[in-house]
């Protein structure tokens, strides 16, 4: 049985690596860097899939492979059950769309917000200027943005308007997933809860399947409904969200949860008991990748990459597991 | 308190001259600090904390327009300094540490020349003790093999290391006062943490006043004694960590709290609270109570100059509401 349910994904990576080329100094060769290595993930309908993880550690450029913005060097993407390589653009565009951290580099400031919003309907040919017109009223609403704003520019709407108009563009194409980056971390704390009821409020509407991605563990918990925790390019650990909060497996998910900062004014600052030294992704360390950090280390794990334990609720990759599983 | 405050603001207001007109940033801030004492100044995006930690520093832009009936520094008053006074000051008893570390650390110099440098313009020290303090720093701020540490470039350390070693720099000469204006936001959650426990840690240790400017509330109660929070260029609301959290009394702060997602309170999925509206312009003339345009509560007495009240506790709000009418969060 398979760890996401019977329901087939409607979204689905298999093996998937992205390797790119980069030079260090200014005489040396190009070496390459694995940001995203080996990457299975199934997303089904309606879910909310979090996916947190340190600065840099490729949850970026697994969006940018999943919105079809990078090529995967290796592995498959699968959208509804067909293979995305060599599918239509259009119809891609139709099912995956993605909104941006940056409310306000991510809208043309010389465009009005009418032009913005039917922008994606114009490159890909769908519908007449009438058609474009309604479907921009249409998301105007549905986002609660009012429609004197159409005729607007960015520059004249709040950091929240715009973060509106960039959902409203992702959504015109009628998407099925939508890919979120960072959606609210520009955004004031005051303004952050209006887009996260928005987002929850469409996903039930529109019966969206989300993939978000958020430094805000607590956003994450709020939100997810399953979640997919990444480090150096790896998905180390993925569990429904409420059974991933309240049992953590994986030393670096214990570690990630241990330096969320709740409200509590009664309680300090937690010791994460966590190495400061990020890897470098281009000489990653040997075996499990996460080894010069973990206060769980084994002596195998300097060696040996950890086997990837799957069960009915997600999969951990971890050793402390595999032995945990072995002697059961 | 008989002690003299190491910092006490009284009045202090900053006027942006504009083409449109006077941009009003800060508009009358009172607060005060004592030793070894965290005050967090949590707020909307341009309701003014930078330009407030900049003024205190005496690092405001020169066409910017700062008043104020008392900015004391130990009790010695700031305004009018001259410039070489402030440069004295600064970096000596009173030092900063941006968000961005690269706008204090010098691409060209090693680590090791800029923090010896951050000694050595203020203490009659021999090159090798400020060498030595340097590496003594560098441990302290966690950064493992600090001695081959000293001979590499800014560039060659990741963001977490660089903002370390700013750290480490501001503290060289145990300043009294510290101000750090968002140090953590670009940084990693967990990386974040290491960072605050270690700042809250120093401050102990040296028994210095630190300022600390964020928007995440959640750094605000594990790292504040005191809190201020600031809306559209005013301090609407100041107490304890604990009355601001377990009381908050002003409508801004009130709904601050009750927009973000808190595990065990929050239920996932649920409606967050939320402030519908927007911050309005501080250009021309400002009256009135700002965040009117976004407050449940409000009433036409709202649009008059606003009292404040004030608890025993020194928990005070600005708001036609007192006491009576707190709306627990
Ligand atoms: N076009 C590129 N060329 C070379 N390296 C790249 C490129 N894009 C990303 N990388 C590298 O790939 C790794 C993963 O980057 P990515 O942007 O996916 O991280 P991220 O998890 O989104 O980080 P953040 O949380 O900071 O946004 C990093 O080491 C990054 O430097
Ligand atoms: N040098 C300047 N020239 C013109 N306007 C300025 C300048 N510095 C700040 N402002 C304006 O003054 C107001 C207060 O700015 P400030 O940087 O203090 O806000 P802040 O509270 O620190 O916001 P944030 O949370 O976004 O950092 C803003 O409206 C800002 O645009
Ligand atoms: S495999 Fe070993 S080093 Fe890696 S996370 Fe598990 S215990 Fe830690
Ligand atoms: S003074 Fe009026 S508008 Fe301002 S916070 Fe109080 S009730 Fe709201
Ligand atoms: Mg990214
Ligand atoms: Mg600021």
């Amino acid at each position: 049985m398979s760890a996401a349910g019977s329901s087939p994904p409607v979204l689905e990576l298999a093996g998937v690596t992205k390797t790119y080329r980069v030079k260090q100094g200014l005489f040396s060769r190009p070496k390459p860097l694995q940001a995203v290595g080996g990457v299975d993930l199934r997303i089904r309908k309606k879910d909310v899939l979090g996916l947190v993880g340190e600065s840099g550690c490729g949850k970026s450029t697994l969006a940018k492979i999943l919105l079809g913005l990078e090529a995967p060097t290796s592995g498959r993407v699968m959208v509804d059950g067909i293979e995305a390589a060599g599918q239509d653009r259009t119809l891609l565009a139709r099912r995956i769309q993605p909104i941006f951290q940056d409310p306000y580099s991510s809208l043309n400031p010389r465009k009005s917000i009418e032009d913005i919003i039917a922008l994606p309907l114009v490159v890909h040919k769908v519908g007449d200027s009438a058609g474009r017109a309604q479907a921009v009223s249409k998301m105007l609403d549905l986002v609660g943005l009012p429609q004197r704003v159409r005729r607007g520019y960015p520059n004249q709407l709040s950091g929240g308007q715009r973060q509106r108009v960039a959902i409203a563009r992702a959504l015109v194409m009628k998407p099925e997933i939508v890919i979120c980056d960072e959606p609210t971390s520009a955004l004031d704390v005051s303004v952050q809860s209006q887009i996260l009821n928005l987002l929850g409020d469409l996903r039930e509407e529109l019966s969206l399947t989300y993939l978000f991605i958020s430094h805000n563990l607590a956003v994450v918990e709020h939100l997810a409904t399953r979640v997919a925790v990444m480090y150096l390019g790896r998905i180390v650990e993925e569990a429904p969200a409420a059974d991933l909060f309240a049992e953590p497996r994986h030393p670096y998910t214990k570690a990630l949860l241990a330096s969320v900062l709740t409200p509590d004014p009664s309680m300090s600052v937690p010791d994460t008991h966590l190495g400061a030294s990020y890897p470098n992704p281009i000489a990653p360390p040997s075996g499990c990748h996460f080894h010069p950090r973990c206060a769980a280390v084994r002596d195998i794990c300097k060696t040996v990459p950890p086997p990837h334990v799957s069960d009915t609720k997600g999969h951990v990759d971890c050793h402390l597991y595999a032995e945990r599983t072995q002697a059961a | 308190m008989s002690e003299e405050p190491i910092l006490a603001v009284e009045g202090l207001t900053i006027d942006i001259p504009l083409a449109q007109g006077t941009l009003h940033a800060v508009r009358g801030i009172d607060f005060e600090l004592n030793r070894g004492e965290t005050l967090c100044i949590v707020g909307e995006s341009g309701s003014g904390k930078s330009l407030t930690s900049l003024a205190v520093m005496g690092l405001l832009p020169k066409r910017l327009e700062c008043a104020a009936r008392k900015l004391a520094f130990r009790g010695t008053e700031l305004q009018g300094q001259p410039a070489s006074a402030m440069r004295q000051l600064r970096g000596n008893r009173m030092a900063m540490i941006f968000q961005e570390p690269m706008t204090s650390l010098n691409p060209a110099y090693t680590i090791g020349d800029q923090l010896a440098e951050a000694l050595l313009l203020h203490r009659r020290v021999s090159k090798a003790e400020a060498r030595a303090r340097a590496v003594e720093l560098l441990g302290k701020v966690g950064i493992t093999a600090a001695e081959s540490r000293l001979s590499q470039y800014p560039h060659q350390l990741s963001g977490g290391l660089r903002q370390r070693v700013m750290i480490a720099m501001a503290l060289m000469c145990e300043p009294e006062l510290v101000i750090a204006d968002e140090p953590t936001t670009a940084l990693d959650v967990t990386i974040q943490a290491q960072i605050l426990r270690l700042l809250v840690d120093l401050q102990r240790e040296m028994n210095m006043a630190m300022i600390l400017v964020t928007h995440d509330l959640g750094v605000v109660a594990r790292v504040a004694d005191k809190v201020a929070v600031m809306y559209a260029g005013e301090v609407v609301e100041q107490g304890t960590a604990k009355e601001i959290f377990e009381h908050p009394s002003h409508p801004y702060t009130q709904g601050l709290l009750r927009c973000i997602p808190v595990p065990g309170r929050t239920k996932p999925g649920e409606h967050l609270g939320s402030i519908p509206g927007i911050v309005p312009s501080l250009i021309g003339k400002v009256e009135g109570c700002a965040f009117r345009t976004r407050c449940d509560l409000a009433e036409s007495a709202c649009a008059k100059p606003v009292p404040i009240h004030r608890t025993q506790g020194g928990h005070a709000w600005r708001c036609i509401h007192s006491d009576t009418e707190r709306v627990p969060a």
